[in-house]
Parts: structure tokens; C-alpha cells; sequence
């Protein structure tokens, strides 16, 4: 198990660390927007990663509901809060982008960009629920807001397709051509943010019960304490 | 500003929120740690 951790962080770093010398030395220069669009090979790799760990916490939220399995609860907690971390870059990227490209650091109304800030104010407050709420149905309300919040992860996606936006269209069934190197790279990027968000939900799952177990055994102090 | 320093933001942005979330975790991680210590003695 340790070793396996070891050897993902290892490959995780090498990756991250070739990932990045593609973006900014081996991808071609877009003759558009010039170097800035090299912000793309992070922006967009990390919406996919945050869309797959939401995904991920909608399925374990449903498990949850079913057989009521405490990993599942466990999973779909840490899904969410690592997929915050990775759509909190989406959201800080973005502008940045957009600034240079459009003039503009957010484009009020827009579909694209608004059902992005409300899926990322979603998994918000459904973390905040989860740390600050004492009852006993927690997990269950938490895993029914999941499922409502996973609604919008295609409203985001294919969002595009349906209304008027500046966002530019999906890289994948947006009929837009993309570079074959660029989409090597994004795709290297991609894995790599992959690896890391692996990584780092591995991290915080072991956490998450170690936590839980201290919790118990307090509990179980308390109440041999209680009976004294 | 020059698109290079847009750029540079961005990935430094990336970066500081990565680091930002595993410090977050590394603190958790020492407290829950201190805490089993304490539930052992």
C-alpha cells in the first residue's frame, strides 16, 4: 500500500514536471492569441479532472443511498473537495485567460461561465454542510445535494451547444479542429493532472478515516469515562 | 500587462491553490496524528 503510494507521487511528479515543459516549450504557438493560449493546457485538463471527480461523487453519493456503505460516504467527500481544488482553478484560470483575449476578466450573463461559478458554489456548500453539520442524517442530505449538484456538470458542458456564449467551443464533440501536437499535450496534461488528483483524493481518504477512527474511539473514551 | 505575465499567472495561480490544499492536508494530517498519540498514553 505505502509502496503504492510512493510509486504514484513518483510518477505523478515526473509527469506534472514533463507535463509542463510540453505546455510551455513543446506546444506550438497559436498564431491567434500567441503564447496566453498556453494557459488552455491548464484551464481545460483541469475542468475535465474536476468533472470526473464529481462524477465520481454522484456515484458514490447513489451507492451511499442504497447500501448506506461508509466508503461511499467517504469517497464521495473526498471526490468533492479535490474536485473544488481542481474547479477552483478553472474558475482563477479562466479570467486570467479571458482578460488578455476578450478584454474583459468575466463576462457577466454568460452561460458557460455562470453555470461554472454556480456548479463550483454548489460543491461549496455541500463541503460546508458536510464540516459544519452535527446531525445524524448528514451523509444522507449531503449525497441527495450531490445528485442535484451533479445535474449541472452537463448543463456546463454542453452548454455551449445550446445558448449564445464567448467561451469558445468543447475541445471533444465541439466539431472545432484542434492541433494534433496541441491535443498531445493537452491530453499529457490531462494524465497528469489525473495522476495528481489520484493522488491527492488517496491522500485525503486515508485522512478522512484515521479521523473517523479517533472520532470513535473519543467517543467510546467518553462514554467508559461516563460509566465510571 | 504583457499575455507572458497573464501566462505566468496563471500557472503560478495553479500552483499556489495545489500547494495551498496539501498544506491544508499536511495540517490536518499532524493534528489527527497528535491526537491518536494522545488517545494511546
Amino acid at each position: 500500500m505505502k509502496r503504492g503510494f510512493t510509486l504514484l507521487a513518483l510518477v505523478t511528479a515526473l509527469l506534472l514536471s514533463f507535463a509542463l515543459y510540453e505546455a510551455l516549450i513543446a506546444a506550438p504557438t497559436e498564431q491567434t492569441m500567441g503564447n496566453v493560449q498556453r494557459i488552455f493546457y491548464y484551464h481545460v485538463p483541469s475542468a475535465w479532472t474536476a468533472f470526473v471527480l464529481f462524477l465520481i461523487n454522484f456515484v458514490s453519493s447513489i451507492v451511499y443511498l442504497i447500501r448506506r456503505n461508509p466508503k461511499a460516504d467517504i469517497l464521495a467527500l473526498v471526490s468533492a473537495e479535490v474536485g473544488v481544488v481542481f474547479c477552483t482553478v478553472v474558475i482563477v484560470t479562466g479570467p486570467i485567460w479571458a482578460r488578455p483575449v476578450w478584454g474583459i476578466w468575466w463576462a457577466p450573463g454568460d452561460i458557460r461561465l455562470t453555470t461554472t461559478l454556480v456548479l463550483w458554489l454548489i460543491y461549496i456548500s455541500y463541503l460546508v454542510l458536510r464540516r459544519f453539520s452535527t446531525s445524524g442524517r448528514t451523509p444522507v442530505i449531503a449525497a441527495v445535494v450531490a445528485i442535484f449538484g451533479a445535474l449541472d456538470v452537463p448543463l456546463v458542458y454542453f452548454s455551449i451547444w445550446f445558448f449564445r456564449t464567448q467561451h469558445p467551443s468543447p475541445v471533444i464533440g465541439g466539431g472545432g479542429s484542434l492541433d494534433p501536437r496541441m491535443a498531445r499535450v493537452l491530453l499529457i496534461n490531462w494524465a497528469a493532472f489525473m495522476c495528481l488528483a489520484w493522488l491527492l483524493s488517496w491522500t485525503r481518504y486515508e485522512l478522512e478515516v484515521a479521523k473517523r477512527q479517533v472520532e470513535e474511539a473519543q467517543a467510546l473514551e467518553s462514554l467508559l469515562e461516563g460509566s465510571r | 500587462m504583457k499575455s507572458m505575465n497573464y501566462l505566468y499567472a496563471a500557472y503560478i495561480a495553479t500552483w499556489v491553490i495545489h500547494g495551498t490544499y496539501l498544506m491544508i492536508l499536511a495540517r490536518q494530517y499532524s493534528r489527527v496524528r497528535k491526537e491518536m498519540e494522545s488517545l494511546r498514553k
